[in-house]
């Protein structure tokens, strides 16, 4: 009885926990969907705002943006952190060490400061070749921030295998480039996968970094918050839901993958 | 050719992409911006502008701070029952309650700002509440108590997933072993739990304090300006006011007092288990 008690009593507290998470979510959800402009009263359920969402061609540009933005910077990011982390791992430790804590310094740093030090770069090299901080810088940027994300993906896949089967390989006449395609490429391939997710997400999801490495051209971050400078609009609620959503079905594929706190 | 050559894109990449801009943040910090376009070097005084201008930017540090350090509290206080009930016998199989109180945290903070927003704005939600139950309109938009909400609001998860996972990683016959030795439930939670969670304290911690002292959207769109915090004041440097030396001295002071704070939270965590997760 006592026992009972006190499990409805943790309950309601998650219960509560999660009703604070979801309230803000939920009411903008819902409202994506409100007939009427107002933000509080319902007057019925209409597509209406989100019609006008892809009528708006500012908003599709931004979209546009954040899409190509996002799956170079994933695929030049996998590219690189798994090239790396392959490296790493055939390294002495000074080196591999090394290169380690450089991984660790873009996750830890606050966010705003990676943006101005990457911002201040670009416009010391826009003295001397004609570079404008826009599409092309916030790629840069992006991939910066992914690739320590693969690299830590991809790690301990190659911590996890059994480094005979790349020798026995090599000693059946394999060249290490084909060893390496053949042999490592296959075995890590479920970490390569994860950190592409990751690093898909993180790109898509970016706000900070991406507003201080591009001046005129907006992904949807940059866009939402300049919209929220002149107050909520429900055009922005069916944008937000469909991002919302999106982020939701990319985590439910990488939660199957692997549990939450497995990586990192 | 050597497999250990295969990181050399990636080191290339990394020095070329994260040190050398430091290094800007660094020349720029120590050097002024003169009228004919030429820089001249002036050391420590856009640091010392910091501290100077009648303690402007002073009390913006104090206030980003302490408003930091509330938010940090009140998700300790609020994550940490939370991370402790979930990490339960009652509730470790439900492991779709952990996903939920965690999915918040992959959704753009600007856009759970933005829903935020809608909740406290002058004709929001509850605003409606509120004068359909007759009481007059509230203030809610723009005042320190909204930014500080904002910033619970978005941070909660980063509290409550790495004192989840170290409390599910306890050992839990030390735990028993205390039962059996004759403590009571208190007594086992303040002498045996809670000491043995403190990593998962700790990286709670500096996973919701680093991100909201150099926040600038949040209080930018709940303070409604009102409320310059830190992160703000390096924002209109780069942005709008055009000093990037003073920004970068900015930058500066903040990093090096989060990399302090960091590693003062790190000494306290003797046990030296490293952390209980990162995001990821």
């Amino acid at each position: 009885m006592v026992k009972k008690f006190f499990r409805g009593l943790k309950g309601s507290y998650i219960a509560l926990i999660l009703l604070f998470l979801y309230s803000p979510i939920a009411v903008m959800i819902a409202f994506s969907f409100n007939a009427g402009k107002s933000r509080a009263k319902w007057e019925g359920f209409s597509f209406k705002w989100y019609a006008e969402l892809f009528n708006n061609s500012a908003i599709m540009e931004a979209l546009k943006v954040t899409l190509i933005v996002a799956a170079i910077a994933t695929v030049v990011s996998v590219i690189l952190g798994t090239l790396g982390a392959i490296g790493i791992h055939a390294s002495r430790k000074g080196y591999a060490t090394t290169l380690l804590n450089l991984s660790y310094l873009p996750m830890t740093m606050p966010d705003i400061v990676t943006g101005v030090s990457l911002m201040m770069m670009f416009g010391f090299v826009a003295g001397f070749v004609k570079i404008e901080r826009g599409m092309f810088t916030m790629i840069l940027a992006h991939i910066t921030f992914d690739t320590p994300y693969v690299l830590f993906s991809v790690m301990p896949k190659l911590k996890q295998m059994d480094p005979n089967t790349y020798e026995a390989a090599l000693d059946l006449g394999c060249k290490p480039m084909k060893a390496l395609w053949k042999v490592i490429i296959p075995e890590i391939s479920p970490g390569i996968i994860t950190g592409a997710l990751l690093a898909l997400t993180m790109s898509l999801d970016d706000f900070v970094i991406s507003y201080f490495t591009t001046e005129k051209t907006q992904n949807l971050s940059i866009l939402v918050y300049s919209a929220a400078k002149r107050g909520v609009k429900p055009d922005i609620y069916a944008l937000s839901t469909i991002m919302f959503l999106t982020v939701l079905a990319l985590l439910i594929i990488v939660n199957k993958r692997s549990t939450l706190e497995d990586i990192g | 050719m050597k497999r250990s050559y295969f990181s050399a894109p990636y080191a290339v990449w990394m020095v070329v992409f994260t040190i050398f801009p430091i290094v800007f943040v660094g020349l720029y910090a120590i050097t002024t911006r003169r009228a004919d376009g030429n820089d001249l070097y002036t050391g420590l005084a856009n640091i010392g502008n910091i501290f100077g201008n009648e303690g402007t930017y002073m009390k913006v540090l104090w206030r980003s701070l302490s408003l930091a350090l509330q938010c940090t509290a009140i998700c300790l206080l609020l994550g940490y029952p939370c991370a402790y009930f979930l990490a339960s016998k009652d509730f470790a199989k439900h492991k779709t309650l952990y996903v939920l109180i965690l999915l918040p945290m992959w959704m753009n903070f600007l856009l759970r700002t933005y829903a935020s927003m809608g909740l406290l704005e002058r004709n929001g939600v509850i605003n409606s509440i509120v004068t359909a139950l007759g009481f007059k309109r509230l203030e809610l938009i723009g005042t320190q108590g909204a930014v500080l909400y904002g910033m619970v609001y978005n941070y909660l998860p980063f509290m409550i997933l790495p004192i989840h996972t170290v409390l599910k990683k306890m050992d839990q016959r030390v735990i028993e072993a205390a039962q059996d030795l004759g403590a009571n439930p208190v007594r086992v939670f303040y002498k045996v739990t809670l000491p043995l969670s403190i990593p998962g304290i700790i990286s709670g911690i500096t996973m919701v304090f680093m991100p909201s002292v150099t926040t600038f959207a949040i209080s930018g769109l709940l303070g409604s300006g009102n409320f310059m915090l830190i992160g703000d004041v390096i924002e209109t440097q780069f942005m709008s006011a055009n000093n990037w030396n003073f920004g970068s001295a900015l930058s500066l002071f903040m990093t090096v007092l989060i990399l302090i704070s960091i590693g003062l939270l790190n000494r306290m965590d003797k046990s030296k288990t490293g952390n209980g997760g990162g995001k990821w």
